[in-house]
């Protein structure tokens, strides 16, 4: 579209505004966020409005109601299941807005990827090799760090994130053809919906019983072991599954329209 | 326990199945399961209902095995069952009458993953209706910006991307400072659970402790869920977003989307800050004056507009104007009427919405007016649709868009500050409305079609479109004659929020 220069004039001063206007609302923002800031109970203090009845039975009564270690998995994944249900979910919803609008069903990118081949890091040796000795590392870490969740610092969310990443290295390092061996499309949407379903229906028991003063079946075990904290060690496994997924998913959709 | 109490739970844990089940089913076995889990959920939504209507009472529901300022808890009392029971009602109908719109203007392999987004939509908006806990408002806040922004983008046209675009960044922007609030929130009370903040709020009313992180908190809050709700100033995003989507989209987005953040405020004005401490923060007012611009700048924008569903769009930017116009007057019929006032929008929007899908089809896909003369008369259904929906939002008596002005006015008349100011510019929104209105009717019935190429077009809309359409115009009748139970639930709804 051909702009006569009133016009060009006029979008550039609006730009110039807009980009003045920017400044100063962020400018005004910063200095109300500090001012409030600064106005808030002293961080850690003793005494603070957030050490109150809430936070001291999760500290003094966490271990025994829940036979979590970790008391931030006791929190998320406990008291506070039906939140960590929604953040899943969240993770879940973005994905399958990727799906929908990245997904390449015509194949156009693909066919365009192949010709392309220097894409595919076919000859960078040294990447691979180091490749190579990192994945097993990361998938054990990754791993451990998911069924370690109840005992120590951890859990689904963070665990998942790094295997998800060890699935994205593996795909750069050996590329796409090579990962689909064991991850391709259809086991992929199996994994994630199989870890959803679970997560629901298994935590959708406990929340119906909770509700109506049913005793729950699930033993929460011997504080510290691995088999502990009743629901705790599968609903990590799950959402760390949900979250590997959304990483690696993710990747690949933006990376060239399909897993 | 009554089998009742379990209702908000099972409709929200119905919800989330039905969205990821989805992902593995085709498409129409999805728009199978997304209907007839909706379908399932207003059952219940009606019978949780009846129940609280018989009752009188409200309930909370334990998620876990923890009470609540430990656990999760959702609440249930006439407030959120009516609602709960409309956003499902106006979800079906805009659906199935959605329905081909659909077919035509989505890929088939991304249909199944519409109606997934859907169901999950729903979901979201179950839970801001019934949850009792500020965080797990804020995480279903998430799963509906982004379900809604998936809908929106669906339809893959340039203009439906760049709508997105801007539509997730504005919705983000305030979704940030809602997470902002929360934080501070949490800060200076300790509390997430609604309960539990009230009183706390209560004491730092009284004691006149951190008063400035008060007003952040109120301030930032209230504008997260303006921008999310398209409250005047921060409503840029909305024109697009719904003019460009698929009609059962766009009539999702205007009828439940918006509302479900309106909700949210609602419960943070009674049950987070009371309505006293609101009132003395005085972001009442903010809202008052922005819902009043809105009301005006709306429908001004809208007379402007020569798109049929841009109009429509800008119509939704006047009509949460008036939504926040009553919250704002701070009088308890003024409240009563801006939650009539959700009902009313959320059945005659989609209304519109759908009727415009119809008479588009009849004048060759075009959305501009000019091209539609005469189309009332080929797509008689649509264009009766169409005039039952300009006349409600226009403010005509028996319809269900006039209740909620009536209240508007009565509700005003409490609040002697705000009386006069109201009055004038529901007068002038009133004119206004029926400017942009009436000449798309006089177009629709009386415009010459002799010239158009469309002219021998029949109406080719399948029967569910028609039988969508004929319920929505009933409701539509329904709520504006026998509007006095309605009011009296909301009433006594929002006494126990």
């Amino acid at each position: 579209m051909e702009l006569n220069p009133v016009e060009i004039r006029l979008l550039r001063r609006f730009r110039k505004m807009y980009m003045v206007t920017a400044f100063l609302v962020s400018l005004a923002m910063t200095a109300v966020l500090l001012l409030t800031v600064f106005n808030l109970p002293a961080f850690g203090k003793a005494g603070n409005p957030a050490e109150n009845e809430v936070i001291g039975r999760y500290i003094e009564k966490g271990l025994e109601e829940t036979g979590a270690v970790n008391i931030v998995a006791a929190v998320i994944l406990d008291y506070r299941a039906f939140d960590t249900l929604g953040e899943t979910l969240v993770l879940f919803t973005a994905l399958v807005a990727v799906l929908m609008l990245l997904k390449d069903e015509a194949g156009v990118f693909n066919r365009r990827y192949r010709e392309r081949s220097k894409f595919e890091p076919e000859k960078d040796q040294i990447f691979r090799s180091v490749a190579g000795m990192l994945i097993p590392c990361l998938l054990v870490f990754s791993i451990y760090i998911i069924v370690n969740g109840h005992l120590s610092a951890g859990g689904g969310f963070a665990g998942g994130a790094i295997l998800g990443a060890t699935l994205v290295l593996y795909n750069i390092a050996y590329g796409l053809e090579k990962a689909r061996g064991f991850i391709n499309e259809k086991n992929f949407l199996r994994f994630i919906t199989a870890a959803l379903l679970f997560y629901s229906v298994v935590k959708g028991y406990s929340f119906f019983t909770g509700g109506n003063h049913l005793p729950s079946v699930i033993p929460l075990g011997f504080p510290g072991s691995i088999f502990s904290g009743g629901l705790i060690l599968p609903l990590n496994i799950t959402v760390g599954i949900v979250v590997a997924c959304v990483v690696y998913g993710a990747f690949c959709l933006f990376n060239r329209g399909g897993l | 326990m009554a089998f009742a109490h379990n209702i908000p739970f099972i409709s929200i844990m119905m919800t989330i199945l039905a969205g990821v089940i989805s992902l593995l089913t085709g498409k129409d076995k999805a728009a199978r399961i997304c209907l007839g889990t909706l379908t399932a959920v207003a059952l219940l939504s009606a019978l949780l209902f009846a129940y609280l209507w018989q009752t009188g009472t409200s309930f909370t529901f334990s998620m876990g095995h923890f009470p609540a300022p430990w656990g999760n808890e959702l609440q249930a009392g006439l407030f959120e069952a009516l609602m709960a029971l409309t956003f499902t009602v106006v979800m079906i109908l805009s659906l199935v009458a959605g329905r081909e719109r659909v077919v035509a203007d989505i890929a088939p392999a991304r249909q199944g993953l519409y109606y997934l987004l859907c169901s999950l939509l729903t979901c979201s908006l179950l839970a801001l209706v019934y949850t009792n806990d500020i965080f797990t408002a804020y995480v279903f806040v998430e799963i509906n910006t982004l379900a809604a922004c998936g809908i929106v983008a669906a339809k893959d046209t340039g203009e439906t991307v760049t709508a997105t675009i801007r539509y997730l960044i504005m919705s983000l922007l305030g979704s940030g400072l809602i997470l902002i609030a929360i934080s501070l929130l949490y800060a200076i009370t300790g509390h997430l659970l609604m309960n539990d903040l009230l009183g706390s709020m209560t004491e730092l009313a009284a004691s006149g402790d951190y008063a400035m992180p008060c007003m952040v908190i109120m301030l930032f809050l209230a504008i997260g869920l303006a921008i999310k709700s398209a409250l005047f100033p921060f409503h840029t995003w909305l024109p697009a977003a719904h003019g460009s989507a698929t009609a059962a989209s766009s009539a999702i987005l205007s009828g439940v989307v918006l509302k479900g953040y309106i909700i949210l405020l609602l419960k943070i004005f009674y049950r987070v800050f009371g309505l006293s401490f609101a009132h003395d923060l005085r972001v009442a007012d903010l809202l008052f004056v922005f819902g009043l611009l809105g009301m005006i700048m709306g429908s001004i924008f809208a007379v402007r507009e020569k798109n049929l569903k841009r109009m429509l769009a800008y119509s939704s930017v006047a009509q949460v104007g008036y939504i926040f116009m009553g919250i704002g007057l701070s009088t308890a019929i003024g409240m009563v009427a801006a939650c009539f006032h959700i009902l009313a929008h959320a059945i005659t929007k989609p209304l519109l919405f759908l009727a415009a899908d119809g008479l588009m089809d009849v004048s060759g896909h075009s959305k501009n007016i000019f091209n539609m003369q005469g189309a009332g008369r080929r797509n008689i259904l649509a264009g009766i649709a169409f005039t039952v929906g300009a006349l409600s939002m226009i403010g005509i008596p028996m319809f269900s868009g006039f209740v909620s002005k009536f209240y508007f006015v009565q509700g005003s008349f409490q609040n002697p500050d705000k009386m006069l100011a109201t009055l004038i510019v529901l007068a002038l929104s009133t004119v206004l409305n029926a400017m942009y209105y009436l000449p798309v009717l006089v177009t629709l019935y009386l415009g010459n079609d002799e010239n158009s190429p469309y002219r021998h077009r029949k109406s080719a809309n399948s029967r569910n479109y028609k039988k969508a359409m004929v319920a929505f115009i009933l409701l539509n009748f329904i709520l504006g004659m026998f509007y006095e139970p309605v009011i009296k639930a909301l009433e006594q709804g929002l006494l126990m929020l």
